[in-house]
């Protein structure tokens, strides 16, 4: 293949990872910005999601279409629950300290890790995708499912765009996140906010891994990758800050997706991970953070 | 009528609050003077619930607020002006005045009679709130607050740092809520200002009202003034 239609290709499979990467990282940013959690347990939730998808596909009867269908409405909705009841059990009664929610949730993902391997196994499995459509492009042809992730991953982050800045639910977690002591002044029950957001960014989390496990397998080891991803993106776009997430994500996911076809994967894992270095040494708040 | 009875209240194990006892009444302006560190502002945090009390209780016409979460406190109908205004300051004025709104589901009636008081504020109602002038982010707060409806109002030091003219507007508004029946607990370290607008004066010294005066006949050379503010 030509390089022109090689680097379309590394392109276009950049730009899977990140939409992907981008709900990963939204929900990672919102938990951070609205309630100054650092959720270590994020990319469990993402693991979680696609466990369970692999639950209700396998077991949901008819065509795969379904049965994926039905994951991306049960999946985001039972890891959200889970995401609340986690911070009402937990983090609620350690009061949102940074550093003790820091441990706590490192403890949660332990947990979800090891339940999953008990009740899931330690098998990666396969998720039917729920069509099997082939683009073909003059140079080579192209998965429509990968190009249908990348679309529903921009209606989903616009659809929590306008949330935050259009809704009366956003208005809430914003005046949440500026002052939480002022918003408790004027009737905000915060406690409601922090388990609805702490819920909301599970619930992203899981979203993200339903649309990615018809091209990754689902195991239980595999919210590795994503945490660590989305931190990256999180530190290199300003801790809080969604406009930043998607920018770093565009960025992280694209250059990891060429540089993994040209190069390879880890050197791309190496690069972020140096990017963030700078970021830290240079900008500590990040590209679009303010500064404390 | 908020009447507070016997509070106790602190941060941990330091007590600030001791044996305090307030009551304000609809349609007058309680004011509290006192030096820094005497209480004042853990009163107002204690009313809001934002500091429990450990002991005594805090009534609005009789239902009871001590011991409700903080979030509750505003629904029965106390706004509160926090020292320092503590705006949104990355929301525009709309969406501050918004969420006062919220508060006790008010509509746009209130939010235009609110609006009435400080027209300066509807022509920067799409400006970040952060970027308002001082005495604007004071009048923001205040509308904010008054967005409640409040049969109850709690300023902490809403002139502090403000230019004459501002100041002069800030006790017309207070006075024209006064008239319409609003209980008022205002803490303010200018004699002026408070002589303008008070019927009681409370002094508050070592956690506790230590005098309480009516108004009438006090000038700025009272000597409570000098013994419990040091003016």
């Amino acid at each position: 293949m030509d390089f022109g239609p090689f680097l379309l290709l590394a392109l276009m499979e950049g730009t899977v990872m990140a939409a992907v990467l981008a709900l990963t990282a939204v929900g990672l940013s919102l938990v951070f910005g609205v309630m100054r959690v650092v959720n270590v347990a994020h990319g469990e939730f993402f693991m979680l999601g696609a466990v369970i998808a692999w639950f209700v596909t396998h077991y949901m009867p008819g065509p795969p279409a379904v049965g994926f269908a039905a994951a991306l409405v049960i999946c985001p909705l039972l890891v959200g629950g889970v995401a609340a009841l986690s911070d009402t059990l937990i983090l609620k009664r350690l009061n949102y300290d940074p550093e003790a929610t820091i441990v706590a949730t490192i403890g949660l993902s332990y947990i979800f890790q090891q339940a999953a391997l008990t009740f899931y196994g330690p098998d990666a499995r396969p998720v039917e995708a729920p069509f099997d459509l082939r683009i073909q492009l003059p140079w080579f042809g192209y998965s429509g499912y990968k190009i249908a992730v990348v679309v529903a991953a921009i209606v989903i982050l616009l659809a929590v765009w306008l949330l935050m800045t259009r809704t009366r639910a956003g208005l809430i977690m914003r005046a949440t996140q500026l002052d939480r002591t002022t918003a408790r002044a004027f009737g905000i029950n915060v406690d409601r906010v922090y388990a609805a957001v702490f819920a909301l960014g599970a619930g992203l989390a899981a979203v993200a891994a339903v649309l990615i496990v018809p091209i990754q397998q689902a195991h239980y080891l595999m919210g590795h990758d994503p945490l660590l991803l989305s931190f990256i993106v999180v530190i290199i776009g300003g801790l809080g800050s969604l406009r930043g997430t998607l920018l770093a994500a565009l960025v992280i996911g694209l250059s990891d997706g060429v540089i993994s076809v040209f190069f390879s994967p880890t050197l791309a894992k190496i690069l972020a991970t140096l990017l963030v270095a700078m970021v830290l040494v240079f900008r500590p708040q990040g590209l679009f953070g303010v500064k404390q | 009528m908020l009447e507070l009875k016997a509070i106790n209240a602190g941060y941990g194990n330091v007590q600030v609050l001791r044996n305090l006892s307030l009551t304000a009444k609809p349609g007058q302006v309680t004011c509290v003077m006192g030096r820094n560190g005497a209480g004042k502002t853990t009163m107002l945090r204690t009313i809001m619930g934002q500091v429990q009390a450990q002991a005594g209780s805090i009534t609005l016409n009789n239902t009871p607020l001590h011991g409700l979460p903080a979030h509750e406190v505003p629904r029965h109908g106390i706004g509160y002006v926090p020292q320092g205004r503590r705006l949104f300051g990355e929301l525009t004025v709309a969406q501050n005045i918004e969420i006062g709104l919220m508060t006790r589901h008010k509509t746009a009636k209130t939010r235009d009679y609110v609006l009435s008081l400080f027209p300066r504020l509807r022509e920067r109602l799409a400006q970040r709130s952060s970027t308002l002038s001082g005495g604007e982010q004071q009048m923001l707060a205040i509308a904010r607050a008054l967005c409640l409806e409040p049969a109850v109002l709690l300023l902490d030091e809403p002139t502090e740092g403000l230019q004459p003219s501002m100041i002069t507007l800030i006790r017309e508004t207070l006075l024209t809520l006064k008239a319409t029946g609003v209980a008022t607990i205002l803490v303010e370290q200018r004699v002026d200002a408070v002589l303008s607008m008070a019927n009681q004066i409370a002094f508050v010294s070592n956690g506790t009202v230590a005098e309480t005066l009516e108004n009438t006949n006090l000038t700025p050379a009272t000597p409570q003034f000098q013994t419990y503010v040091g003016i």
